[in-house]
């Protein structure tokens, strides 16, 4: 460790002189190093005409082209609305239902093998079904985004409800509490961890199913963009299309996740 | 004497296992008086909790009843306030709003809440902590927070389940003086369950030992040492005296006829 080290790194284990001086500038700058590394990569590989793909460069003056014409933003904005249509559809359908098959054993045995033999069924799959029932306007790409967010959300919650610590129950119980103060007083709120980790899981499904739905059918949206660039074998509108599907996927990630900080920061070790 | 504040009458409790039943409690009989400090050692398995979740309602007798005041137990009721060993504190909510979790339950207005969960918080001592979440507490000031909301309310009885078991011993000391302390001054009933030996003669007007396989009772010591009791009782002599009785009924049981794992057939 060199000499100069003020205070020793907190917490890991470090070898290197190296490795410890990067360990203490803050995760951002890291995290942009490894992305201008990853765009310098790109660079290179493209410029050595390896493959034949456009630059970074080229996507960027796309991207730029795209939003000033305002045809990027009208495309997100469309998928985006699928997208939370959807999902938000499918997440209030699923925490309530979740709920009912962790607390009742009847409610668990009468839904539960429909919820299991459709989760055996990947959401694109129903896309035939849904465009021919549904004809092919918003609904049968919401229907789809619904059905995929609220099957993943569905079994993380009443999985939650089922992992209910029982000492807690008991606890409520000998308090005075009946079963009808415990379940919005303790089995909800014990539960919130979990059916927020199905939040999670059922927005990146809904984000995924949303982008190949667009490319079966639709007049707008990120996935309808790569599909008519496909047409044109116009590299860079792909290239872009690409970015901003996993751009706004992280985004929308991140805020789960603060969300999820807030409403769990009483957990032991969150 | 006047009636048992509670009483255990011949309650046993059979555990199915696939095509065994296991016979956890046999035929457990066993009186409390009103506002007698009764401490439950015995190895681990002789249905120590068992017993107490029986007399608490959480778990119901194969055979047998509890009669608390004269009446069979039906179910968990806030005249039996319950401390388990895992705390089991509601960790989204802050220490007050533990502590007045029952008051709640049971339609107190907000006022009188805040009324009786100062007092209690103030109690045990975590006055400071009121607005604190359980997951900044150590482990005594989160069995403490778990004490003041059994008491909140208003038990006439206390079941303790190795309250102290994650304490380490000079916390553990502290804790035991503190409850002796509030007993003297409220003079509940309380059912309280230990591993250890020190403590169950320290705290107890009697000392009831258990014996495993099956589950029962073993022997009952009285404890005739005067409240209140400080470390010059702990160390006395005739505390050493009743102190190596316990131990020698907990640790030098004649094994039973059909020792190891006896099982009934159903
Ligand atoms: N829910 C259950 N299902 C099956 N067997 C159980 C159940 N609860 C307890 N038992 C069994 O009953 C016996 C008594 O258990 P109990 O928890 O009352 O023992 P204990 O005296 O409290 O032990 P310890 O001191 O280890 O806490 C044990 O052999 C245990 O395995
Ligand atoms: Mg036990």
């Amino acid at each position: 460790m060199s000499g100069s080290t003020v205070r020793p790194p907190a917490g890991r284990r470090e070898r290197g002189g190296l490795s410890s001086r990067l360990s203490k500038l803050p995760p951002i700058v890291l995290n942009m190093a490894a992305f201008l590394v990853g765009i310098a990569i790109w660079e290179l590989v493209v410029s050595t005409g390896a493959v034949v793909l456009p630059g970074p460069a080229a996507v960027f003056w796309r991207g730029v082209e795209l939003v000033q014409t305002g045809q990027l933003p009208l495309d997100v904005l469309a998928s985006l609305k699928r997208v939370l249509m959807g999902f938000t559809l499918g997440v209030a359908l699923a925490v309530p239902i979740g709920f009912l098959m962790g607390w009742y054993g009847i409610a668990r045995s009468l839904i539960e093998p429909y919820i299991q033999f459709f989760r055996m069924i990947p959401p694109l799959a129903v896309i035939p079904l849904a465009i021919v029932t549904m004809g092919i306007d918003e609904t049968p790409k919401v229907f789809v985004i619904f059905l995929a967010s609220f099957l993943s959300s569905v079994i993380a919650t009443y999985q939650g409800v089922l992992s209910v610590d029982a000492t807690l129950i008991n606890a409520a119980r000998v308090l005075g509490a009946s079963d009808a103060m415990i379940f919005p007083r303790v089995v909800v709120p014990a539960s919130v961890p979990f059916i927020l980790v199905g939040v999670r899981i059922g927005l990146g499904s809904a984000w995924a199913t949303v982008v190949a739905a667009e490319l079966i059918a639709a007049q707008r949206g990120l996935g309808f963009r790569m599909q008519q660039a496909q047409l044109y074998y116009d590299l860079p509108t792909i290239f872009v299309s690409l970015v901003t599907i996993g751009l706004l996927g992280l985004i929308m990630d991140r805020i789960v996740q603060m969300i999820d900080r807030r409403l769990t920061s009483w957990q032991e070790r969150a | 004497m006047s009636d048992p504040k509670i009483s255990f009458r011949a309650v046993s409790r059979r555990f199915e296992a696939g095509e065994r039943s296991f016979l956890a409690l046999d035929s457990f009989s066993l009186d409390i008086a009103d506002g007698e400090f009764v401490t439950v050692v015995g190895p681990s398995g002789c249905g120590k909790s068992t017993a107490m979740n029986i007399a608490a309602g959480l778990l119901a007798p194969s055979d047998g009843e509890v009669l608390v005041d004269g009446r069979p137990v039906q179910g968990p009721g806030p005249d039996r306030g319950v401390i388990f060993q895992q705390y089991a504190l509601f960790p989204w909510l802050t220490v007050r709003q533990n502590v007045e979790f029952g008051l709640q339950v049971a339609g107190m207005s907000k006022a009188e809440r805040r009324r009786v969960s100062d007092r209690f918080i103030e109690l045990v001592g975590l006055a400071d902590f009121a607005d604190a979440l359980p997951k900044t507490l150590s482990g005594g000031m989160k069995q403490r927070c778990a004490i003041a909301r059994a008491y909140a309310v208003d038990p006439t009885m206390l079941l303790m389940d190795e309250p102290f078991g994650a304490l380490d011993a000079l916390t553990r000391v502290v804790m035991q003086d503190q409850l002796l302390v509030t007993w003297g001054r409220e003079r509940r009933t309380v059912m309280f369950i230990t591993h250890d030996v020190d403590e169950a003669v320290y705290l107890a007007n009697r000392v009831v030992i258990m014996a495993t396989r099956p589950g029962r009772l073993y022997e009952i010591v009285a404890v005739d040492l005067p409240y209140p009791r400080s470390e010059e009782i702990r160390l006395s002599p005739e505390f050493a005296t009743i102190r190596n009785r316990v131990w020698h009924a907990v640790y030098h049981q004649p094994k039973s006829e059909t020792s190891s794992d006896r099982r009934e057939d159903p």
